[in-house]
This record gives structure tokens, C-alpha cells and sequence, in this order.
């Protein structure tokens, strides 16, 4: 227990010292404002892998990171798309997820708001739209509100595209 | 880079009345593909379990451009033996092909598979459920065979559901998970058999990312086609670009730069020490050991950034090109990448210290999930799952491809294959892995970092075999006319590791189900293609 103090105490917060000029700062900063006045301090999130190489995950991660920690500007991430603000969707949409993906949209309560993050969700990347396993990129299956470019995107694009779609309704 | 032609499964082939061809257009010689009647398919199996080789892929597909037309369809396998190098097979297929799961049942979703893309009947096969498949597909849709029009969706039709394995007792209750799952992974449906709070069994049904990758890779250029390969699982890019690489560059006979395999491995390393870091975080996590996640976590991060400072990109994706790597490393990205490996090898430590004294972990991953030594190689378990369980396979030292022909790689060998092992094995990765890199950073050869890409005239193929982080990713190529790829198969270590999670969560209560899971990690994506 001691060593964790010590190793916990000795890292420090990364989050605080980050310089003021960071760009995820202000984006945060802004995130903040939105989410108290839109979503009463706190918006969650719905992430689901439609066809994703894993990519994309690993960067929804990393905005949790004690870098980025997303946590703290009133976002997080949610098992159940009934308590969901908002649907994160990465991958082209593939056949076999189609079913799964419209399921859990419906799931949502209104506004329902959706992300499609990376080149993948937005027009099928590199697998191609003329692929018989892929039914299309995620607004040919739902309506999607904010759409965030990168292969994966970055965790501050990522942040910036949550915030996009805040702001968007 | 010379490797004497590898004999010695064709005699002991020969040994058993079993005639085979080397087919030219085949290359590396080291790893020589031979030819066989389909009638001793079953038998060549036989033998080669009774050798006491690991079956390593099993995939078709249709005639070549110099296959002699005879038969539309080919089915291959693969082979490897600690002490002699891979050896594929193969034989030619009208309609029909026996199982060879009765010698090694990881075939078994690999034939699944067969039937699947291309419609091939496979015999005797013990459990003929369609796999990648799933119930919504068209029945006479086979989307490997060229007559099929890949070019726009499925239509969608319904016939039923997937048949689980069931249990009549009334005292045994389901639990279907997924495939949109609790967490922030990829989707997949797990069925679980349950006694109170005792998992019974526990079925995956993949499937759900299929892309259809296979098939989109025909007709691509192999540079486009690198592009792809490298997104087959987005967190073993650097593994997957290498196998495609390298099975490309040896159809082509092409010899990478020393340099520029140097760098590929210390990418590889990289990506290993960056996987084990998050994965170690992950399993604590699911143990409520949150401490340990945000600490690893921020190594990860700190990996990802001077990842993409150097290399352009945090998970290294593209930094592979076809005959070398895309970005060079001065002195100046040397010293700052050895002076990180050299600090996160020692944080690891102090952090694997408190790990190890912290009896709330302890508890939950000691003796959880086992899989038994005797298991780990019937199925022939890959990378860090086998290497708790016993059975070591390891490219890096079986396949020795450069650098590793320079360096000796030390692999950990665990016994118990608990989640605790599991873990154990990734802790002793990140200090070899660091190892490696500072070795290869020490003795990095001056010269080029790529060579041109020259495809080989249409019809030869390739086949490379690239320890990921997972384990050991296997890649054959066949390029075509104008060097664009014919066919593509690629077999990722979660086809077979899949298998070991369902038979190590059978002792374990439903609620130690993730962190088993998490101690796989195996790959959706890469599963699924």
C-alpha cells in the first residue's frame, strides 16, 4: 500500500500539468461548458465497434488516459444504450454488425446523438464500399451527427468531435 | 539472407508411402510447399501430428494462374517444427475435402471457414455449423469463388439462428453476451453454460467484424494491399504489415536491407511492450485494480507519443513499405528511443512490484482460467498464452528471420497457465522486448531502408510466418498479372488462442469471466477478417 502512495504521489497529476496551450485543454474547457449547460454536467457515451480493425479502440482508450482523462469534463462511457447520450461508432458498418448496431441505436432515449469516428466509419476506409461484407459506412444505417476523420483519429480529434456533437443540437 | 531447401518433411513423407511434389513458383525454399493427393490429405496430417508438428493455418483457394487447370480449387496447410522450419501442403480440390480435425482439432473453424468462402464440402468434419457465415447470408453465396459479385452487399435473408450448444438439465442457465459488448471492445457473442455462478461452458461466436478482407485484397496492388494487411487488427499493425511484407518480398525474392529489418523488429518490439502494458493495465482493471491500469496506461500513452514523434503514427501504422520500413531513425531518435525503452523496463518493474504484493490481485488471478499443459499444445496455443501453458513456439527463434538470426531471444516459459501465468509471461516480454531493442539499437547496421519492390511474374506465391505480439502471424500471398494480388491469406494467433479461452474459463465463476478474457485478449478483427 505504501509503494502505491509513494509510486502515486510520485507521478503525480498528469492531467493538471499540462501545458495551457494544449490544445485538449481549451477543447476540454469548452467540453465542460457544454456538457453542464446541454447535459446537466454530465454526457455518456455508447462506444460500439461496427467492423473496427481495434484501432479506433484503442484511441476511445486513450482518452481516458491520465493525459487526456476525458472523466473529468463530465464524459463517460456507458454499458447500457438506455442511459446513453450519445453513440460512438467506429468501422465501416459490416453485415454481420448491421442488425446489432440499428438494436442499440433504438435502445438510446432521445436525443440520440452519434459520432462517427474515423475514416472507416466515415466512408468505409480501406476495405472498400463495394465489399459485399460491408453494408456501408454509419450514416448509410443511421442518421450520425458529427463524423471525426484520422486512421485511428487522435484522442484530442476525439474530444473535439464529442465536443462537435454537443454542440450540434 | 541463404536457406538450404527444408527436405525434410517430404522424406519423412516418403517414409510413409506418401508421394509428394516441391511446386515451383513456391517460395521461400526454406519453407517449400509440396503437393499431395487429396486422398493422403487426411493421412499427410496424421503423419505430421505423429512428427509432433503444429498445425499453423489450413485455407483454399482457386487455381493460380500456372496451376495446370485440372481442378478448380486448391486447400493448403501449413506445418512447424521447432527444429525444422514450416512446410506447407496442398492438394487439389473439385467439391469435396476430408476433415483432418480428428489430428488436430484447431483445424476445425479453419475447415468451418473453407466452407464457408468457398462452398467446399468438407468430410467428417465434427462440427459442420457454418462459422464467418452467419444465419442472415444468402445460401448460395460464396464470396471467395471469383464467380461470386463481391461488389455489393449481401442481401440480407433469414434463416434462423445459430445453433449453440445446449444443456437439457433445468439446473443449467444461459447467458448470451454480447456482440455489442459492456466495455469499449470489440463485438463478439459469448454463450455461457451456467451452474449457479459456475461457467459450464462457454461458446464464442465470432464473426461479427467480417470485412470481407480476403476478397477486397484481389485485384489490389501489393503496395494498396500492404495498406490493408496493416489494418487486419489495428493493434498488431506492425505484425501484420510484417507478414504480408515479407511474404511479398520472398515471392519476389527480394532481400530487405539489414537496416530496415533492424527497425521492423524494434517496431514489432514496441508494439509488444505497448500491448503487454495496456493488457497487464487492463487485467487489474478487471480485478477493480484501478491503480495499476492508469499507471500503465500512461506508459502506453507515453509510448504512442514518441511513436508518432518518430514514426509518424502512435500505433505505428504504414511504417512498414514493401522491401524496408517508411521512416529512418537518426542518432537523435535512437538515443530518445532507448532512453524511454530503458525507463519503461524499469517502471514496469517497480510497478510489477506492487502488482506482486498486493494479495486483493493475487487472489483473483492466481489458479484462475487454467489451461493444462497437455491442452495448450493439442491445440497448439501461440505468444503468451502458450508460453504459460507449456508450449513454446516462438518465430523469432523457430524461423529465425532477420534481425533475429542475429540476436537470441530469450522466451519465458510458464507451466501453470493460470491468468496469473499469463500475466507473468507479459511482465518477462516487456524486460526481453526492452532487451531487444536497446541490443538492436546498439548494433544497428548503417545502409538503406528499403529496396524497390519488384513483383515476381504472375502465379508465384509466398509465405512468411512473423512473431506479432500475440504470437505467430502467418501470411501466404499469391500475386498475379501485373503484381497484383491473386489471393491473400493470413492466419492470426486468436484463430487458434479463441480455442483456449473457452476451455480455461470452464472453472471459473461467470464474474472471472472478463478478466480471463482480458488475459487472451485475443483479436476480433483478426479473427473475423
Amino acid at each position: 500500500m505504501l509503494r502505491m502512495l509513494k509510486q502515486i504521489i510520485r507521478v503525480g497529476s498528469l492531467s493538471e500539468t499540462l501545458a495551457p496551450s494544449d490544445q485538449v485543454e481549451q477543447l476540454g474547457e469548452k467540453l465542460r461548458e457544454s456538457v453542464r449547460k446541454r447535459f446537466a454536467g454530465s454526457l455518456t457515451i455508447r462506444a460500439v465497434d461496427a467492423g473496427s480493425c481495434n484501432g479506433c479502440e484503442l484511441e476511445i482508450h486513450a482518452t481516458n488516459n491520465a493525459y487526456y482523462d476525458i472523466e473529468r469534463f463530465g464524459v463517460h462511457f456507458t454499458a447500457s444504450p438506455r442511459f446513453a447520450d450519445m453513440l460512438l461508432v467506429t468501422g465501416p458498418v459490416s453485415i454481420n454488425m448491421r442488425r446489432a448496431l440499428e438494436m442499440t441505436y433504438e435502445a438510446m432515449p432521445e436525443p440520440r446523438l452519434v459520432v462517427a469516428m474515423g475514416d472507416c466509419a466515415i466512408d468505409c476506409g480501406v476495405f472498400g464500399r463495394d465489399n459485399y461484407a460491408i453494408a456501408g459506412a454509419v450514416r448509410d444505417i443511421i442518421p450520425v451527427d458529427v463524423q471525426i476523420h484520422g486512421c485511428p483519429p487522435t484522442p484530442s480529434d476525439i474530444i473535439q468531435g464529442i465536443l462537435a456533437a454537443v454542440e450540434s443540437r | 539472407m541463404s536457406y538450404p531447401t527444408n527436405t525434410w518433411f517430404a522424406e519423412r513423407l516418403g517414409d510413409a508411402g506418401i508421394r509428394c511434389d516441391y511446386l515451383k513458383g513456391h517460395r521461400p525454399a526454406h519453407m517449400p510447399c509440396l503437393e499431395i493427393m487429396r486422398l493422403e490429405w487426411a493421412h499427410a496430417a496424421a503423419e505430421a501430428r505423429r512428427l509432433d508438428m503444429r498445425l499453423v493455418a489450413l485455407w483454399a483457394a482457386e487455381a493460380g494462374p500456372n496451376d495446370p487447370g485440372n481442378a478448380p480449387l486448391y486447400a493448403y496447410m501449413a506445418f512447424a517444427h521447432p527444429e525444422h522450419r514450416h512446410v506447407l501442403l496442398r492438394t487439389p480440390v473439385q467439391t469435396e475435402l476430408p476433415s483432418i480435425c480428428a489430428h488436430y482439432i484447431a483445424a476445425c473453424r479453419m475447415e468451418r471457414h473453407m466452407q464457408d468462402m468457398f462452398g467446399i464440402r468438407i468430410t467428417d468434419l465434427p462440427d459442420d455449423r457454418p462459422w464467418i457465415r452467419h444465419e442472415h447470408w444468402p445460401r448460395d453465396a460464396y464470396p471467395l469463388r471469383s464467380a461470386f459479385d463481391a461488389q455489393r452487399p449481401l442481401p440480407h435473408e433469414d434463416h434462423g439462428d445459430y445453433a449453440f450448444v445446449r444443456a437439457d438439465s433445468p439446473g443449467v442457465y444461459e447467458i448470451p453476451v454480447g456482440p455489442v459488448h459492456a466495455g469499449i471492445i470489440e463485438p463478439g457473442h459469448f454463450r455461457f453454460l451456467a451452474v449457479g455462478e459456475q461457467i459450464l461452458n462457454m461458446e464464442a461466436r465470432l464473426g461479427y467484424v467480417h470485412k470481407g478482407i480476403e476478397r477486397a485484397m484481389q485485384g489490389r496492388s501489393a503496395e494498396d494491399g500492404l495498406r490493408l494487411a496493416a489494418r487486419v487488427s489495428g493493434d498488431s499493425t506492425v505484425a501484420h504489415a510484417w507478414a504480408f511484407a515479407q511474404a511479398a518480398e520472398y515471392a519476389a525474392g527480394i532481400e530487405v536491407p539489414r537496416r530496415a529489418s533492424f527497425i521492423r523488429a524494434l517496431l514489432c518490439e514496441r508494439e509488444r511492450i505497448a500491448n503487454h502494458i495496456g493488457d497487464i493495465g487492463a487485467i487489474c482493471n478487471d480485478a477493480a485494480f484501478t491503480f495499476m491500469l492508469q499507471q500503465m496506461h500512461r506508459l502506453r500513452e507515453q509510448m504512442a507519443r514518441l511513436n508518432r514523434r518518430i514514426f509518424g503514427h502512435r500505433l505505428l501504422m504504414d511504417s512498414i513499405r514493401l522491401g524496408g520500413v517508411a521512416q529512418d531513425i537518426d542518432t537523435a531518435a535512437a538515443a530518445e528511443l532507448a532512453e524511454q525503452t530503458e525507463r519503461i523496463a524499469r517502471e514496469v518493474e517497480d510497478l510489477r512490484a506492487i502488482y506482486a504484493d498486493h494479495p486483493s490481485i493475487q487472489e483473483r488471478v492466481v489458479g484462475s482460467g487454467t489451461v493444462s499443459a497437455a491442452d495448450a499444445l493439442d491445440l497448439g496455443l501461440l505468444g503468451y498464452v502458450g508460453r504459460a501453458s507449456g508450449h513454446y513456439p516462438d518465430e523469432r527463434i523457430e524461423e529465425a528471420y532477420p534481425p533475429y538470426d542475429e540476436f537470441k531471444v530469450a522466451i519465458p516459459k510458464g507451466k501453470l497457465g493460470d491468468v496469473a501465468t499469463r500475466v507473468w509471461v507479459r511482465f518477462e516480454e516487456i524486460a526481453e522486448s526492452s532487451r531487444l531493442i536497446l541490443a538492436m539499437l546498439r548494433a544497428l547496421p548503417e545502409g538503406a531502408i528499403h529496396t524497390d519492390w519488384q513483383a515476381p511474374p504472375a502465379g508465384i506465391s509466398g509465405f512468411a510466418a512473423i512473431e506479432g505480439w500475440r504470437g505467430e502471424v502467418a501470411a501466404w500471398i499469391r500475386l498475379g498479372e501485373e503484381g497484383r494480388v491473386d489471393r491473400y491469406f493470413v492466419r492470426d494467433p486468436s484463430v487458434i488462442n479463441w480455442l483456449g479461452l473457452e476451455l480455461a474459463v470452464r472453472t471459473v465463476p461467470v464474474p472471472d469471466f472478463p478478466l480471463n478474457n482480458k488475459s487472451f485478449n485475443c483479436s476480433y478483427s483478426g479473427n473475423d477478417l
